[in-house]
């Protein structure tokens, strides 16, 4: 392990948060917030820790591998939210450290479960506002991608750190260089931030509060700006958002084949289908089992694609309090954040790649059965899905259901009903946002137990960057050092 | 720029690693998922995996708008008609690696002509002329030519007696005056480009520059030119000991070639019957001693396999044979047939890869004065570049002593017509001029970049 490279590739991290809390500095300062004062000091403390780490650990050798790259994401977004926690934590703002962890949390893997009563929004500071929903911008494409789309030179295996922060079962470059995929892809995530931001403008809505709506969706995270939340938009621009969730769950890669003119790949896209063809379905369902809730048809769409996208994309914003529909919509929803969006998407969840493959498998066994001798190839976005690919996706498959229950186990230690326990853990899991129940879209998480918290915050990392490297993370052998003759030869 | 390197087997690697050091846009075709795995890992780099021929994997990989392809796989066909594939899509420029012989002789200007590859480069042949220079020139442990064969570059390891130790340059331009420069010198790990107060010390390896007369009477003068080789011994009856045999016979030497492969020694006879093949294990002590491994003054080894190429040329230098180069594949080795006193290796791959790192650079740069030749010295520490001045380049006319050169930058030589001047602070450059210059440090593609 070449642990001086993981601390100063996380101390890099922790000074680019520094840098990255200047914008909300500068919100706090343009509407002469209070929490200036907290902001400064958690910029100062980036800058010790993150300086610190970089000069102390300034590594001899820059040479990673798989599982530098594993270490370095997961202690990244460990750092990176324990640093984001405290200009809440020092302000006052949220005086339970554990809380404003989940808090950051939440923001970072782009989740938006609250631990604030709803109500407390409305006189909690802009600067803070600015700086919770920021967090999901940040989070949606990833802190590594930055990192490596401004540094030049990190490392000429940066891939592996990517490839543990992007979502999906495999990482594919566009361009040669990494950086320049890095830059690409900020690139695209900007253009489209920018562009839902003016149209929000452009519909009436402040800028502030275009703002916050913007970041929560690009980042498909779900923080809002008051109690009011998305409910006391205009129906036009609930539309807006709508679409918007949607085309931020789709495969940037898609976007990317689109700038170079490639429509005819882009249609071709399984992933691309699939994903339509679910939200569709899932809002017809939905619609269907709405008839009798809402007045007009007009309403009924509205709502129901909305929240069908907000859930699907894992963003959790609502425009009504879906807990208080009908139970088979409320079962579409649930089994929707399991689903997620797109690999290669700012969004959560299991993937609708994964999804496919998994369903591929299924049908390939299904044929194994009728035909033991028959042999099967699955192919994939018109190409051989490799066996190792394949056992990959079941495998994380199991993890994921292991994980999903495992926090469950614990979470309902705290002693609340079923739903919601389960739909605490699988929301938070999956980074959707709000669950059923106790904990819904109308509600928040502030009734669990401080350990129950930070297990839920645990579990949003878990499901942020895709299981393996938090866990290699807790696994002994990862942390071994290397003998002295192998360093050495390294180094040369 | 953007590059296309079809076959990521050994000098595959070697060519994309060397670009990409050189910042280039590199995408990578093979059609194995573990080697594209393997590579993703390693290098900086878009893999597409595919075969290199179909039309659909080179739109994958970007022939459109790609500057260069080079086909290196092990199949000179499949390299022919990849480059074929990728000129009809698109692709600006073309190089092949083309092994067999039978292609590279009278054949070849046919198929470069009709595949309209850029360059159809053959790698054994590259290495038996590398081979051969240095067997030319004994003293030197390695020998660099360029353009107009006049102007060499020849790397000199000190020894403990040699009267250069321990003296600056200026010294030993006094003590030994010839048409010379001392361009670059490596000591340990670390390579300089000395001026005048640099002393020299025993084990530098030093990079004298100048047309290969004078450096030929140089050696002389501090006695370590060596004995010019006649009798050479080659293990291993490759392609390349193939064409340095025809070198060397054809310069009149005498050559003992060894090969375990029966079948292999007969075709070699029957193509070189001058020269004595043997059947036999090179590895044998008893048998290299029967031919007369004490009796020559040149011994190269050529086996596929690296260690045996070491270990056999430790035995000849422990047997006193003049001159012994041992051919090494693998990168690693080199550190270690250094540490066992073998100072003259020499690395295929290398070589290839040196030729088309030199030709990417140039077609970087077509406008200004472009990059004619490239070397990498002391193990890719330095460099020497040979630039074409154009009649645009606007420090002519100036001497060099005003010149503002770059830090660890020397002008080592200007070539004007047929004449070689070793440069002096009254000299100038001027159109039309090829000059040559030594770095260490900087990535040169312009003539212009040498200065400050």
């Amino acid at each position: 392990m070449n642990r001086r490279m993981v601390l100063y590739t996380v101390g890099l991290i922790i000074l680019l948060e520094g840098a990255l809390l200047l914008l909300p500095l500068l919100v706090a300062l343009l509407y002469g917030n209070d929490c200036t004062v907290a902001i400064l000091l958690s910029i100062a403390v980036a800058a010790v820790l993150g300086g610190g780490a970089v000069l102390l650990a300034r590594p001899k050798s820059k040479r990673i591998y798989a599982r530098e790259g594993f270490a370095i994401t997961a202690l990244a977004w460990l750092s990176l939210s324990a640093v984001g926690a405290l200009p809440f934590f020092l302000s006052g703002q949220i005086p339970n450290f554990a809380d404003a962890f989940f808090e950051t949390v939440s923001g970072f893997t782009t989740t938006g479960a609250s631990i604030l009563d709803p109500a407390s929004l409305n006189t909690m500071e802009k600067g803070l506002l600015f700086w919770r929903s920021f967090t999901h911008w940040i989070g949606g494409m990833g802190v590594l991608v930055l990192l490596t789309a401004f540094l030049p030179g990190l490392s000429e295996r940066s891939i592996h750190i990517l490839r543990a922060e992007m979502p999906g079962p495999t990482m594919g470059k566009f361009v040669p260089k990494l950086r320049d995929t890095a830059k690409l892809l900020y690139l695209i995530y900007f253009v489209m931030t920018a562009v839902m931001f003016c149209i929000l403008m452009i519909s009436g809505l402040p800028a502030f509060d275009s703002a916050i709506f913007t970041f929560g969706a690009a980042g498909t995270g779900g923080f809002t700006i008051n109690s009011a939340g998305l409910s006391a938009l205009t129906a036009a621009q609930q539309w807006i958002i709508t679409v918007f969730m949607l085309l931020f769950g789709v495969n940037f890669n898609l976007y990317y084949l689109m700038l170079i003119r490639r429509f005819r790949s882009t249609l071709r896209s399984t992933e691309l289908w699939a994903y339509f063809g679910i939200f569709a379905a899932a809002t017809a369902l939905v619609c269907i089992d709405l008839t009798t809730v809402y007045g007009s048809f007009s309403e009924i769409l509205r709502h129901s694609a909305f929240q069908v996208s907000s859930i699907m994309t894992t963003t959790g914003y609502s425009t009504a309090n879906f807990d208080l529909w009908p139970n088979f919509s409320k079962a579409i929803l649930f089994i929707l954040m399991f689903i997620g969006g797109c690999a290669g998407s700012t969004a959560g969840g299991l993937k609708v790649s994964r999804l496919v493959l998994l369903i591929k498998n299924c049908h390939a066994q299904f044929r194994r059965t009728l035909h033991p001798r028959s042999v099967n190839v699955l192919r994939f976005e018109g190409k051989k899905v490799e066996e190792e690919v394949q056992s990959g996706v079941v495998m994380y498959f199991l993890f994921y259901i292991f994980c999903i229950f495992g926090i469950f186990f614990f979470v309902s230690l705290d002693g609340y009903d079923l739903t919601t326990s389960l739909s605490a853990s699988v929301t938070c899991f999956n980074n959707v946002g709000p669950g059923l129940g106790a904990v819904g879209p109308a509600a928040n998480f502030s009734l669990f137990s401080d350990a129950a918290t930070l297990l839920l915050s645990f579990a949003m990392l878990l499901g942020r960057l895709e299981i393996w490297p938090i866990l290699i993370l807790l696994y002994p052998a990862t942390w071994r050092h290397r003998g002295k003759s192998a360093i050495g030869k390294e180094t040369k | 720029m953007k590059i296309i390197i079809v076959g990521g087997g050994k000098v595959g690697t070697t060519i994309l690693q060397d670009l990409v050091a050189e910042n280039h846009d590199v995408v990578m075709v093979d059609s194995d998922p573990a080697v594209i795995e393997q590579i993703t890992n390693l290098y900086d780099v878009m893999c597409v995996c595919g075969n290199g021929v179909d039309n659909e994997t080179l739109t994958e990989a970007g022939a459109e708008e790609a500057e260069l392809l080079c086909a290196v796989t092990g199949s000179d066909e499949f390299n022919m008609l990849c480059c074929f594939m990728g000129k009809r899509m698109g692709v600006t420029n073309t190089i092949a690696r083309i092994r067999n012989p039978e292609y590279n002789d009278q054949s070849l200007g046919f198929i470069r002509q009709q595949l309209d590859l850029s360059m159809a480069i053959n790698p054994d042949a590259l290495a038996a002329k590398e081979l051969f220079n240095l067997l030319q020139l004994p003293g030197a442990a390695n020998v660099e030519t360029f353009s107009r064969r006049n102007f060499e570059i020849v790397e000199v390891i000190l020894r403990e007696d040699s009267p250069l130790c321990g003296i600056n340059l200026i010294e030993m331009r006094k003590k030994f005056p010839a048409s010379y420069l001392v361009g670059t010198v490596r000591r340990g790990n670390e390579a300089f480009i000395p001026d005048g107060h640099f002393t020299l010390l025993a084990g530098d390896r030093i990079g004298l520059t100048g047309t290969k007369g004078e450096i030929v009477r140089l050696l002389k003068l501090i006695g370590q030119s060596g004995e010019r080789v006649r009798n050479v011994m080659i293990i291993g009856a490759s392609r390349t000991s193939f064409y340095l045999t025809k070198y060397l016979l054809s310069d009149g030497c005498h050559v003992t070639v060894i090969d375990k492969d029966e079948r292999t020694c007969r075709s070699f006879a029957e193509a070189l019957p001058e020269a004595v093949v043997i059947h036999g294990d090179g590895a044998s002590e008893e048998l290299l001693l029967e031919e007369g491994l004490s009796t020559m003054d040149g011994f190269v080894t050529l086996t596929g396999i690296d260690e045996e190429n070491i270990l056999l040329s430790y035995l000849a230098e422990s047997n006193g044979v003049g001159k012994v180069i041992t051919k090494i594949n693998r990168e690693e080795f080199f550190s270690m047939a250094e540490k066992l006193g073998l100072d003259c290796v020499i690395s295929p791959r290398k070589l290839m890869s040196d030729v088309l790192t030199r030709y990417a650079r140039a077609l970087q740069n077509s406008l200004g004065s472009p990059v004619e030749t490239l070397y990498k010295l002391m193990d890719g520490k330095a460099e020497a570049l040979e630039f074409k001045v154009k009649a645009d380049f606007p420090f002519t006319d100036i001497t060099l002593m005003e010149l503002k050169l770059k830090k660890n930058t020397l002008i080592a030589g200007i070539l004007r017509g047929r004449r070689v001047i070793i440069p002096k602070g009254s000299d100038v450059i001027l159109p039309g001029d090829s000059v040559i210059v030594l770095t260490a440090g900087h990535k040169m593609t312009d003539l212009a970049d040498i200065m400050e």
